[in-house]
């Protein structure tokens, strides 16, 4: 299915999702043309089962759509889509066509059929028809519920370093689309863990794409009557960029593998603070080695870099992860802190306030 | 593009089963091994221990078993190395026969080579080293200037080598020296032999490192008459047969877990209740190495279905080094400890000697500096 899919949503994006578009959608222009092929597609279901109306795709399969994303800087939330519409899966509910995204952080009450509260930072939240997220119960039982836009009583909005939506929205015994219990073996916080894993697999297609378009670039301009490229400089910094590209790569692969009716929540933290390292190292070198050029808006190298700053700090930053992964290792001791490393991600990651001192 | 090279390769479950079975195995062999002693990782020297896990079938494990080897496959290796790896357990006696010279052998030695040389190996009782840098020739290996001149039915060996870690506890050197004469190219014209070290004209001078330890020599060669049939593989294609052993050499456990005694000890020192800047770097470095082991896995499934993965094993190298050399920078950080060379914690001793050992890291095995030029050509730069 890997293969379809990536050959299917790679000429999808490149037809549309030129630097051009990208740019035009800005700011939170809502890009229609892009997400009705998406649609058509059926690319968002991808991740619901058969009976719900989906393709039953693996989050294996899954990776190669949120990394061409990445790649092809789409400014959708396709990523979010397909998190939002697994865990309706997974919670037994149908999943949804059309534009849907994530809030994983909020704060609501359910009452009933009712929803009191506020969700943040919502990726294209002014946009969407609906939102994924989890509220609790009086009794303080953890639900999957879904929200309809239109429902909201309040938005507040902003938008990331990329020019990408990322809203409140407020709900005032709204409603809701669709409701179940959180299944069993997922953590209240499951659409944080999803989200840091799309965010790390649209950072590795970022990544990839800058890494190219930084060595094609290196090896066209000439300067001193040469290539920049054949300067040892330039290429001991290509070189530490390639390792970074390929090692947030292999993270966020082995995230989506090791992931399947739960999420591997060890393995996507690594994958978190892995991409986020690579993002940072990786945009530095990639705007060292292009100039001036690439400070300029006409010149696209912006589009990927600027959405590796944004991702990288979304749905945890490095430090978040590193301090939730460093606690749990400190409590495990020395003696526990192998067989962790070793146990494929099918450990609980400790649970820790949002924003730890 | 050459970071395609990457892709997850999951440890299968039948090696994996093996697992509970080293563990169990270090945890009844080296009970009560001290840290400081298993900070050495792959450098401790233990023949006894190398022959205990030469009987449990875990030296040439990946060889086949007419020779004494177990046709496990290199999953199965990976399982156990970076196990005993991890726990810091003294394998250098036998780490290069069984990483290289016996696989290097296994495909290019003559049957009679295979017979003579791979069971002893097997067994862990036959240790070899590597002879490639000399004196002038350090990353610009090519330049090499020790010779081998054929001498009626054998060959006369002239010339030193350098940094050649374990000559001084081993049997067997594989050399790397010039058979030809100056050729127009430089890659060409060199051959490996495999030098028995107890043979006349050899001199073997261990040279202390920085620590006070005695792992590396300088070895040389007046006149050494080898027999005709220690040229491994084919005359003339020496450095074409070094070049393919170096993605086993750069990509395995060992390029990243040189500081695991180090972490653990760190780990410890700080204790369960870790302030905020402790818990990130401790969790930083962890992912780190979480990511490190699944770019090593994937390597050696690669080199499993016949690839040649040079570019991806200079990759792991260099990034492994850098997160092994980084260790003792975040434990300085993290703690007020003052490393001790004596006294002092269990801690600040493993500090103060990986704090040492460190700079070798990324000189070992090649440079920071080849491994990226190696990168840059793979990007189409060079």
């Amino acid at each position: 299915m890997r293969e379809i899919f990536e050959a299917t949503i790679e000429r999808l994006f490149a037809d549309l999702a030129t630097p051009a578009y990208v740019m035009s959608c800005e700011g939170g222009e809502w890009p229609a043309e892009l997400w009705a092929a998406l649609d058509e597609s059926g690319f968002t279901l991808a991740g619901v089962t058969e009976a719900l109306g989906g393709a039953e795709a693996s989050w294996a399969d899954m990776y190669v759509l949120i990394r061409a994303a990445g790649r092809f800087s789409v400014p959708a939330p396709l990523g979010e889509a397909l998190l939002g519409n697994w865990l309706l899966s997974r919670a037994g509910l149908e999943g949804r066509a059309g534009a849907i995204s994530v809030a994983a952080n909020a704060d609501l009450v359910l009452e009933g059929e009712r929803v009191y509260g506020t969700v943040y930072s919502v990726p294209w939240g002014r946009n969407v028809e609906a939102v994924v997220a989890i509220a609790n119960s009086p009794t303080g039982v953890a639900h999957v519920v879904l929200l309809s836009r239109i429902a909201a009583s309040e938005l507040t909005l902003s938008l990331n370093v990329a020019g990408e939506p990322r809203d409140d929205l407020g709900f005032t015994s709204a409603q809701v689309l669709a409701q179940a219990p959180l299944p069993g073996g997922l953590d209240a916080n499951v659409l944080e863990l999803g989200g840091a894993m799309l965010r790390a697999a649209q950072t590795a297609g970022a990544l990839h794409a800058l890494l190219d378009m930084t060595a094609n670039y290196a090896g066209e301009r000439k300067q001193f009557g040469k290539a920049i490229g054949s300067f040892q400089a330039i290429q001991q910094q290509l070189a530490v960029f390639a390792e970074q590209a390929a090692a947030a790569g292999i993270a966020a692969e082995a995230a989506f593998t090791e992931s399947s009716a739960g999420l591997a929540a060890l393995t996507i933290a690594a994958a978190k603070i892995s991409t986020a390292e690579a993002a940072s190292v990786g945009a530095s070198i990639a705007h060292s080695v292009h100039g001036a050029i690439g400070f300029t808006e006409e010149y696209p190298l912006h589009l990927l870099t600027r959405r590796l700053w944004a991702w990288r700090s979304e749905f945890g930053s490095a430090s978040l992860w590193s301090q939730r992964l460093g606690t749990q290792i400190c409590q495990g001791g020395s003696d526990g802190y192998w067989p962790l490393l070793t146990s494929h991600g099918q450990q609980p990651l400790t649970r820790l306030a949002s924003n730890p001192v | 593009m050459a970071i395609s090279q990457f892709s997850y390769s999951n440890i299968p479950p039948e090696a994996e089963a093996l697992r509970t079975e080293v563990r169990a195995f270090i945890l009844d062999t080296l009970a009560d091994y001290p840290p400081t002693l298993s900070a050495q990782s792959w450098m401790g020297f233990d023949a006894e221990f190398s022959k205990k896990l030469g009987a449990r079938g875990w030296v040439g494990m990946a060889l086949p078993k007419a020779y004494g080897g177990g046709e496990a496959g290199p999953f199965a290796r990976y399982v156990i190395i970076e196990e005993l790896l991890a726990a810091g357990a003294p394998v250098s006696a036998h780490w290069i026969a069984d990483r290289q010279s016996g696989p290097l052998i296994n495909r290019f030695g003559t049957e009679q080579q295979k017979q003579h040389f791979l069971p002893a190996i097997c067994r862990g009782e036959s240790y070899f080293c590597i002879g490639m840098s000399e004196p002038n020739s350090g990353s610009d290996l090519a330049s090499i200037k020790s010779t081998a001149v054929r001498d009626g039915d054998s060959w006369l060996v002239n010339g030193q080598k350098v940094w050649t870690t374990n000559a001084h506890h081993s049997q067997y050197m594989i050399a790397l020296v010039r058979t030809g004469e100056k050729q127009a190219a430089r890659h060409e014209g060199m051959s490996q032999f495999i030098v028995d070290l107890s043979l006349p004209g050899i001199t073997i001078r261990p040279i202390r490192d920085l620590a006070g330890g005695e792992h590396f020599n300088e070895v040389f060669f007046d006149n050494v008459r080898l027999p005709a049939d220690a040229l491994i593989g084919t005359e003339g294609k020496g450095w074409d047969q070094v070049t393919a052993e170096l993605a086993f050499e750069r990509s395995g456990p060992e390029r990243f877990l040189s500081c695991m005694a180090l972490l653990k000890t760190l780990i410890d020192a700080v204790g369960k209740s870790p302030d905020a800047l402790q818990a990130r770097e401790i969790g930083r470095l962890s992912a780190k190495l979480l990511t490190l082991r699944n770019m090593s896995l994937s390597v050696t499934a690669q080199l499993a279905a016949g690839e040649h993965p040079a570019w991806a094993a200079s990759c792991v190298k260099d990034l492994g080094n850098a997160f092994e050399q980084e260790i003792p920078e975040v434990a300085q950080l993290l703690l007020e400890t003052e490393p001790r060379q004596d006294g002092g914690s269990e801690h600040a001793r493993v500090l103060a000697y990986l704090t040492q050992m460190a700079p070798s890291f990324s000189l070992r095995g090649g440079t920071r500096e080849i491994l990226r030029g190696i990168i840059a050509r793979g990007l189409g730069l060079r």
